[in-house]
């Protein structure tokens, strides 16, 4: 194996990738070469680093050189100055982690301080299209522990003991299903990985995948081999390229290292694994609405019992496990269940991915252990809001979750105190809000979601979450009447009791939460007529700032619908009869004078 | 596309049919490949799709439509997706959906008459560190404003 004195790494997830990451590591290539250090320094393309905000990313060992923001232009310096003369470039770090009289490796910044990278543990550090590397880092060895020494009551055993939960939604016991499964008596048994990551912010599983796709190829067969399967499918959204190019490769170079198929390293188990892509359908991520859609069937749930586990796949008894749930499963066979459960909370244990999006100021994907308070996230880790906002709400659990108020950010997520906040854990996704986002507004886009994704099998989820968008729709056009809120919780409360699945289940979640938080705007929204974050266009107006006008006439020539009308050095006037809400005049005014309400 | 192209295609769509013959639950796949290869679902491969696998047409066209990534209609050279996903939304991609219909005169899920673009609005793309995103085939933009979609549109002329 070639050494090598130093190490760049270049972040080629998607978020990096679209900042043209790839540019950046020829460019690195090419003036490595050019300064002959092709045998010293070697540029290696990793997965996603987390902090997506300061895209592209590049990271130097062994220094630990944190360097954000760079551009193609940038590398022919920092080349020279820090891989040939031994000089950080200290204009192109990480604006944190530059201090007076030193500098700071990733490790210390506020960002990366607080968190514990299990599921995370090679994104960033490995080149996801290379097993060896995967393998160095103790990869496939969690593997042969188990086919070598262990037996599958122990697999199932270890993975109970350790506390995991299903880190897709529900958070079910990862190890009672695996037990469910395994006592389903067929000859043909199936592992199935749902990668049909459908819930709106969130992108953890995609990191995974393009960054470490073997941890879950390796986690699969552990489960084939606790449950007596030798077949698995991994369900992966179509939206997904770069992930699904990185499984298609992970899965070839696994079969051609004897570790999938035949035989697996000399034992009788024989195991192998294929990728089907999803077709852009929210509901298969419900676990029988995905096996419907593996089958190639519409991807509609069915009622349980049976559960998958006794009667799945083509009608054979199957686990269903998301992508982070196995990321989560070759550690704890390398460290023993005891550390997986010494991380979290009483009933909630090890880590959970977060993917922050939205109204924060450091977006990206972090990974903090369960128990860490909501505020920490935020502030500490996130950095709070961008300009000087001020924070409203945090959104979990996506369509099938609720917001977390200010005044409840000290509570330590767990799965237990998300559900009664009213929110849920769901895959991960926290979206802010800050004062300029409506809450009514952020309810109905997500009704608008459902419905159009609601697959229309049951009538309460069909129909009922229409009723509940129009009445929502009429709430933001200012048609809002008294009855309304009544109306719409009596709707939720029959919705969430009669759905046939999930997503209808909790459809009503961002309306309830929303309502027990934020009553106050649906009031405004009803009763005054005004939307009181600036959002709902219906309820606005626009009016000029008299003290602020300078009465240049700028918005006067650029309203479409000519509805202000003024003289030069005058104070305008808007007429609200005619405005159309457009909001040139607004971005156009050289002096901010004019504002809606 | 001409006669000829096409005839073509559906020669290339026995190879498909051929490699997946055998697969459990093969539908997808083969209408994941049809349409990459058609650009959309024609009714004619739909007919023949049916004849070897033998799933009636009528489930083919109900799988067909369940999906919103398959389509019947043929697609522009480069389908732009405007992600309205949550971190999208709170970051207004409503205005960057706004000024692409502006800009290509063409409403969400419509192509423009010269064939080139289709307009979608997508689900999460789950670069949600960028928002607001779009996606123009694979090319993913991010952090944008309304005003630097004309710019990227002209990269595809």
């Amino acid at each position: 194996m070639e050494m090598y004195r130093s190490h760049v790494m270049i972040c080629r997830g998607t978020g990096c990738t679209s900042a043209n990451s790839e540019q950046i590591a020829k460019n690195f290539e090419e003036e490595i070469k050019k300064h002959g250090l092709e045998k010293e320094v070697v540029v290696e393309r990793t997965g996603c680093f987390g902090l997506c905000a300061l895209g592209p990313i590049v990271i130097i060992y062994p220094e630990a050189s944190f360097y954000s923001l760079v551009k193609p232009e940038d590398v022919e310096e920092i080349v020279k100055e820090h891989l040939v003369k031994g000089r950080v470039v200290k204009r192109l770090l990480y604006a944190e982690s530059v201090e007076e009289d030193r500098i700071k490796s990733i490790n210390e910044v506020d960002f990366y301080k607080k968190q514990v990278r299990v599921a995370l543990r090679n994104c960033g550090i490995i080149n996801p299209e290379n097993i060896d590397e995967y393998i160095a880092f103790d990869g496939y060895k969690a593997l042969a522990k188990v086919l070598t020494e262990m037996t599958p009551v122990q697999v199932i055993d270890t993975v109970k003991k350790s506390g995991l939960r299903g880190r897709g939604g529900a958070g079910f016991p990862t190890g009672m299903k695996w037990e469910f499964a395994s006592k389903s008596h067929n000859e043909q048994k199936y592992v199935l990985c749902n990668a049909d990551e459908g819930d709106p912010g969130a992108f953890m599983d995609r990191s995974v995948l393009e960054g470490d796709p073997h941890s879950v190829i390796e986690a699969m067969t552990i489960a084939g081999y606790a449950i007596g399967a030798n077949q698995g499918y991994i369900y992966v959204r179509a939206e997904y390229p770069i992930a699904v190019k990185r499984l298609a490769i992970a899965i070839s170079q696994a079969r051609e290292y004897g570790l999938l198929g035949k035989g697996i390293m000399g034992t009788n188990f024989n195991f192998d694994l294929e990728v089907r892509l999803g077709a852009g359908a929210f509901v298969c991520g419900e676990e029988t609405a995905l096996i419907a859609s593996i089958e190639g069937q519409r991807g509609m749930p069915r009622p349980r019992p049976p559960f998958p586990a006794v009667k799945g796949l083509f009608g054979k008894p199957t686990i269903l496990n998301n992508v982070e749930t196995y990321a989560n499963i070759c550690p704890i066979f390398l460290n023993g269940p005891e550390w997986f459960a010494s991380m979290g909370t009483e009933k909630s244990k090890g880590t959970k991915v977060f993917a922050l999006g939205g109204k924060i100021n450091n977006t990206g994907l972090v990974e903090i252990p369960m128990g860490t308070t909501m505020r920490e996230v935020i502030y500490e880790i996130g950095g709070g809001c961008p300009n000087g906002k001020k924070y409203k709400a945090a959104q979990t659990g996506g369509p099938s979750g609720g917001c977390i108020p200010a005044s409840h950010l000290d509570v330590a997520i767990d799965y237990e105190n998300l559900i009664a906040l009213g929110s849920m854990m769901g895959s991960g996704g926290l979206i802010v809000m800050d004062e300029d986002n409506c809450m009514v507004d952020i309810a109905r886009y997500f009704l608008d979601f459902t419905v159009d994704e609601s697959c229309g099998k049951c009538t309460p989820c069909r129909e009922g979450t229409k009723r509940m968008l129009e009445i929502l729709e009429r709430i933001t056009e200012g048609k809002g009447e008294e009855s309304d809120i009544e109306k719409l919780e009596t709707l939720a409360k029959n919705i969430k009791n009669s759905a046939l699945c999930g997503l209808g289940q909790t459809a009503p979640n961002p309306i309830l939460s929303t309502l027990k938080y934020f009553r106050d705007e649906y009031e405004a929204h009803i009763r005054d007529k005004k939307c009181p974050a600036g959002v709902c266009q219906a309820l606005l107006s626009y009016t000029v700032i008299d003290e602020k006008c300078k009465g240049c006439g700028i918005c006067a020539k650029q309203c479409p619908v000519s509805c202000i009308s003024g003289q030069p050095k005058t104070v305008y006037k808007i007429n609200s009869d005619k405005c159309i809400k457009c909001g040139v005049c607004m971005t156009k005014c050289p002096f901010k004078a004019i504002e809606k309400k | 596309m001409s006669d000829i192209a096409f005839k073509e295609k559906m020669e290339k769509l026995e190879h498909i049919l051929e490699e997946h013959k055998n697969k459990q639950g093969a539908l997808m796949p083969i209408l994941h490949e049809t349409q990459e290869l058609f650009g959309y679902l024609p009714e004619e491969a739909q007919k023949r799709i049916s004849e070897v696998t033998l799933v009636p047409t009528a489930e083919i066209y109900g799988v067909a439509t369940f999906y919103s990534r398959f389509t019947l209609k043929p697609r522009g050279k480069y389908t732009i997706g405007v992600c309205l996903g949550t971190a999208c939304y709170v970051k207004d991609a409503q205005s960057i959906m706004d000024r692409l219909k502006d800009e290509l005169k063409i409403k969400p899920g419509d192509s423009t008459d010269d064939g080139k673009f289709t307009l979608e609005a997508t689900r999460c793309l789950g670069c949600c560190g960028l928002a607001p995103v779009i996606m123009i085939n694979e090319d993913v933009y991010g952090k944008l404003a309304a005003d630097d979609i004309p710019g990227i549109l002209k990269k595809y002329e």
